[in-house]
This record gives structure tokens, C-alpha cells and sequence, in this order.
């Protein structure tokens, strides 16, 4: 495996229920995303973005294939280790931000610190450092109900970059906002999570936000059908399929 | 994470209050009837409590309980005196005149003749007067609540009259006797006047009181006299349970109370299991996302955990302080005087609480165990 790549994928497959009712949800997925690369995950509805997403996150075990993450393969990482792997290398932002309504932003930004035993006035103190670096210096008190969705969607985006992780997963982070908090929520991103050292891959409806891609791939029925490379990409990008599908598509 | 899991019990103040309050009613509710199911099985033993002068009390062989007496005779006393080990024996008398004051108030009493010579048995615990002047003519010590019965709404006085069966009575004392298994006045006064009070019948004698010599074991000395002399000897405190297990064996109280303690606790196992288990549920979603970010599932079960203890140990605290304050405020009613909260009923219904809301948290904890953690990108 090579050392540039944050995740590679190979053929992964993976199936839900069994017999009859067997549903193929990935069907043999290839899949390189590079360190210090923005990469998005696009494809309509159900043709298995989420799904991979989650197998690159050792969150579901695929049927077959191969997933590295940051050089582990991490389903063959025993459960806890896996966990644990997770809890260090990898942050999450989710399409319905998901914070717990109890704490304030800064104490939802400083779970990850919290989840690995940094004491509490540390980890709510670089919470409310990282907030105010992504504009929200005054609202570290704030709960979740008195935020904005742009302003939860930064807090979930503190929650993820806090811990420094080598991977960034993004559920839609668009979403649930409107076109300019969108926008802006997406410029942090480039902004504060997209570093040498670290990947971040996105899964997007949203073609407002292609623009922000350094690599985008196409899924649909549960492969990866096209990947189209380019810095800076734009949205009106020609996207070149794999060798693979092209040979599909010839035939 | 324990501060997480304290915030997210008590972010939502009315779930959190909720579940206090669940398990606050179950925990009163609990202490409250065990303890006055315990407090009335102690009052079957008050009297026999009361006297603290002798060690042992000898009876008629079928003698199984302190209310049922069949008199014994005279010269049972001075068998049982006989006995090696003995260092005194007196007699004992027990009866239920009425006691009717000269405003034509009356009660059934319990009146306790004690020895003429020794007084052994006297209430030491005395409200006001001194239980000496039971020398005098006619003289009876009456207990304080009885006393409130006779007269009700008057102050303490001594030197009033009341009559027994019709015969005159002197209350030269009042006493702070344990209260009986039933309200009725506790009358304390010398055996010659209290076979006076009732009236004659061939034999008078109720108990025995013994006092074992310096050293012996009263239950070794108990069994002897019961072998020699074929009558019924038991220490002080066994008879106190003599009576407790008659009461539970020939009475519906521990059915009556034994099904309402039932319920309280079916009733806390469900409210509270159910109510923990539904705040739990809602916070699935929250769980979810912390397992997603890497929380273990150790750790989870430690927040559960910990978030089931606290609100178990702020409903048993509140619980038992109500509970406490009710027993507090009925301290000196007469129907329910001698009920208190016992700390062996607030240990026990403590494990009770502990056990309910373990069962909630652990089943809880399998609903959040088996989530997905991926189940948090499904929107």
C-alpha cells in the first residue's frame, strides 16, 4: 500500500441481510483518497456513499475486500483497538451535527479530549480556542438549541478537528443549511481541516460544494464509477471513468 | 465523561426531576410501610420490653404470646425460687380493667401488677411524678398516652382520680411506656392492688419475673427452670419474639403489608425501570454519535451506570427524608407513637432501590450495547 494514500480501497463489497432478501449495498469498491486532499463522495441516493463511509470508518465490516486506513487495515483491528483507533485518528462531522443538547459548543467540541482522559478545564479550554478560531469566540457557553445550524455545524466541525485526527469524515455537512451557511461552513472546512497530514473525504449531494474538491468521486449502484482529480476542481468538471467501468460502459 | 453523563441526566430538568421524584415515592413508600409493619410487630413485645429488672419470664407452658396469660399457682413462685441459679423470682400479674375517669371517659387498660416488696418491673422511664409513690393506698402509674385518652386536651396532673372495675385509683405517676400492640392506657401498680382491681378469681398469677444470679447465662437458667419445673421460661428477648412470630403467624398483617410492599416495589421496579429505560432511548442518538467518535462501550456502560446511581441516590435521599419527616411529624400521635424509621428497614430498602435501578441501567445498557454506531450517519 502506498504511503500517500490516507485510505485505499479494495473491492470492497458489502451485503445486507442474507438469502432472498440479500441486498448488495457496495459491489466491489476501489477507492484511493489522498493526505492533504479534500475528497468527495458524490452519487444519487442509495448507491452506497454512506455505506462506504462507514466501512472507511470501521463503523460496518464489509463482506469482502480490502479497507487501509491511515496504513491499518482496520477491520482486522480486534474491537477495541478498533475504537480506539478510531477515537484518535479519526473526526466526524454528521449531516444532523449530532451534539449532545446538555452541553454547551465548547463541552461538545471537547468530547473527543474528554473521551481520552484530558482533564476537563483542558479540554473545554482548546475547545474554546479552536471555536474562536472557526468565529464563534462568544458562543462557547452557548447550548445547542440557541445556536444557529451554520453555528452547530461549526461546533460539530470543532468536535472533529479537535483531537487532530489523520482523517476527516463529513456526512452531507451541507446539508441541513442553506446555500450561504453552507458555503461558508465549506470554506472552513478547506480552511481549518484539509493539511498535509491529513485527508478529509466528504459525502455530498450537494454540486454547490464540488468546487471545494481536490478529488471527486462518483458513485452509483454501489461502485465507484468515475474519479475525476483535479486541484481546484470546478463543477462543470468532465468526469473520466475508471479503466474498469469504461470497460463496462463499452460493453 | 462522567461530567458528560451527569450534564446530559441533567440537561433535561424535568425527565431528570421525573425520575428523582419515581424513585423518591418508591423509597417512601417502601421505608414508610416496612417500617410501620415492623414498629407495630415491636409494640407486641412493648411490656415485656419495659421491664428491664428481670431477665427472665416463666409461664404457663401453652403460654405463647405476652397477651395470652392462663394464671399460674402461687406455688409455682416458689418452685421456680428453688431452681439453683436463681437469685430472685417475683410475681407478675396481667389485666384489662376498665378505666373510666369521673367525667365517664373510660378505655379498656392494660394493668401490670407488680411485686409488692420490689416494684421490679416499675416504668423507669417516667413524665412526671415517680413510680416510689406506687407504696401509697390505691396508687397506679398511668402512661402518658393513656393519660391524653382519658383526658384528652388536659394538662399532665397527678393526684387525679379514675376508677378500675369500679374501684377507686390515685395516679400518683405517668409513665413513658413503650406503646402496646393496641392504644389502650398501660397501668402500672402493686400486684395486691391489681388482683383488687380485677377481681378475685382461685388463681392470680400471670408471670414470673426472674433474675438469674451474677454470671448466668439467663437462657441456661431459663432452660433449667423450664426442666424443673416443667413451666415456660424465656429470656426477655426471646419472648419479645415469641410475640412478634405469633402476630406474623395468626394474623393478616404481614399478608396486608406484605402485598403492599409488593406493590411498591413492583410499582418502583416498573416506573422507575421504565422511566430510566425511555430516558435512556432518547438518548440513543447521542450514544450513537459517542460510540461513532470512539467512546467505548465500557465507558458507555460506566455513564449509564453512573447516571442510574445518581438518580437512585438522590430519590433514596429525598425518599427517606420524606419518609423521615412523616414519621418525624407522627412521633407523638397516639395511634402511631413507638413508629419510626428503622435504619435496618432504610438498609434494606436501599438494596431494594440499588436493585431497581441496576435492572433499569443494565437494560438500558443492552439497547445501547447493540446499537450501530453507524446507525448516526442515517440522519
Amino acid at each position: 500500500m502506498n504511503s500517500e494514500f490516507a485510505v485505499q480501497c479494495r473491492g470492497i463489497e458489502k451485503a445486507f441481510g442474507n438469502g432472498g432478501g440479500k441486498v448488495l449495498a457496495l459491489r466491489g469498491v476501489d477507492l484511493d483518497v489522498r493526505y492533504g486532499e479534500m475528497t468527495l463522495l458524490v452519487g444519487p441516493s442509495g448507491c452506497g456513499k454512506t455505506t462506504l463511509l462507514s466501512v472507511i470508518a470501521g463503523l460496518l465490516n464489509s463482506t469482502a475486500g480490502e479497507v487501509t486506513v491511515l496504513g491499518e487495515q482496520i477491520e482486522r483491528l480486534p474491537g477495541r483497538q478498533q475504537i480506539l483507533f478510531r477515537r484518535k485518528n479519526l473526526g466526524f462531522v454528521f449531516q444532523q451535527y449530532n451534539l449532545l443538547p446538555a452541553l454547551t459548543a465548547a463541552e461538545n467540541g471537547a468530547v473527543p479530549l474528554l473521551a481520552a482522559g484530558i482533564s476537563r478545564r483542558e479540554a473545554i479550554g482548546e475547545a474554546k480556542r479552536l471555536l474562536s478560531t472557526l468565529g464563534m469566540r462568544d458562543r462557547g457557553d452557548a447550548l445547542p438549541k440557541q445556536l444557529s445550524g451554520g453555528e452547530q455545524q461549526r461546533v460539530a466541525l470543532t468536535r472533529a478537528l479537535i483531537h487532530q485526527p489523520r482523517l476527516l469524515i463529513c456526512d452531507e455537512p451541507t446539508a441541513a443549511l442553506d446555500a450561504d451557511t453552507g458555503q461558508a461552513v465549506m470554506e472552513l472546512l478547506a480552511q481549518e481541516a484539509v493539511r498535509p497530514e491529513r485527508a478529509v473525504i466528504v459525502v455530498t449531494h450537494d454540486n454547490r460544494i464540488f468546487s471545494f474538491a481536490d478529488t471527486i468521486a462518483r458513485m452509483d449502484d454501489g461502485r465507484v464509477v468515475s474519479v475525476a482529480e483535479e486541484p481546484g476542481f470546478r463543477s462543470d468538471h468532465v468526469f473520466v471513468p475508471q479503466p474498469e467501468v469504461r470497460q463496462e460502459l463499452r460493453v | 465523561m462522567n461530567f458528560v453523563a451527569w450534564k446530559m441526566l441533567t440537561g433535561d430538568r424535568a425527565k431528570y426531576l421525573g425520575l428523582i421524584f419515581t424513585i423518591a415515592f418508591c423509597t417512601f413508600l417502601l421505608e414508610n410501610q416496612t417500617s410501620i409493619f415492623a414498629g407495630i410487630l415491636k409494640r407486641t413485645g412493648s411490656q415485656i420490653k419495659d421491664v428491664t429488672d428481670a431477665e427472665i419470664w416463666v409461664m404457663d407452658p401453652k403460654t405463647e404470646y405476652f397477651e395470652q396469660t392462663k394464671s399460674l399457682k402461687d406455688t409455682d413462685l416458689t418452685r421456680v425460687r428453688g431452681v439453683e441459679g436463681v437469685q430472685w423470682a417475683v410475681k407478675l400479674f396481667k389485666g384489662s380493667p376498665v378505666a373510666r375517669t369521673l367525667d365517664g371517659k373510660f378505655a379498656v387498660s392494660f394493668c401490670l401488677g407488680l411485686d409488692d416488696a420490689t416494684l421490679t418491673g416499675a416504668p423507669r422511664k417516667m413524665v412526671l411524678g415517680s413510680w416510689e409513690r406506687l407504696r401509697e393506698p390505691d396508687a397506679v402509674v398511668i402512661d402518658k398516652a393513656g393519660y391524653d385518652l382519658l383526658f384528652p386536651d388536659e394538662a399532665l396532673q397527678l393526684d387525679r382520680t379514675i376508677e378500675l372495675n369500679d374501684h377507686k385509683a390515685n395516679i400518683v405517676g405517668i409513665s413513658d411506656a413503650s406503646a402496646p400492640f393496641v392504644s389502650w392506657p398501660v397501668i402500672h401498680t402493686r400486684y395486691s392492688q391489681a388482683i383488687n382491681f380485677v377481681g378475685r378469681e382461685r388463681t392470680q398469677l400471670s408471670y414470673v419475673l426472674v433474675q438469674p444470679q451474677p454470671g448466668l447465662d439467663p437462657l441456661e437458667l431459663s432452660q433449667r427452670i423450664e426442666s424443673q419445673t416443667g413451666l415456660r421460661a424465656r429470656t426477655r428477648e426471646q419472648f419479645q419474639w415469641d410475640c412478634v412470630v405469633y402476630y406474623l403467624k395468626h394474623t393478616g398483617i404481614p399478608v396486608n403489608f406484605g402485598i403492599t410492599i409488593a406493590i411498591a416495589l413492583i410499582v418502583g421496579v416498573v416506573v422507575a425501570g421504565q422511566t430510566f429505560y425511555i430516558f435512556t432511548i432518547e438518548n440513543l442518538k447521542q450514544f450513537g454519535a459517542l460510540k461513532a467518535i470512539g467512546v467505548t462501550n465500557w465507558r458507555i456502560t460506566e455513564m449509564i451506570v453512573l447516571q442510574a446511581l445518581t438518580v437512585g441516590t438522590m430519590g433514596f435521599a429525598v425518599g427517606s427524608g420524606l419518609c423521615a419527616l412523616f414519621f418525624l411529624i407522627t412521633l407523638n400521635n397516639p395511634p402511631t407513637r413507638g413508629l419510626v424509621l428503622l435504619w435496618q428497614n432504610m438498609l434494606g430498602t436501599g438494596v431494594a432501590i440499588l436493585f431497581v435501578v441496576i435492572l433499569a441501567s443494565l437494560i438500558s445498557i443492552r439497547r445501547v450495547l447493540v446499537l450501530e454506531p453507524a446507525a448516526v450517519f442515517r440522519g
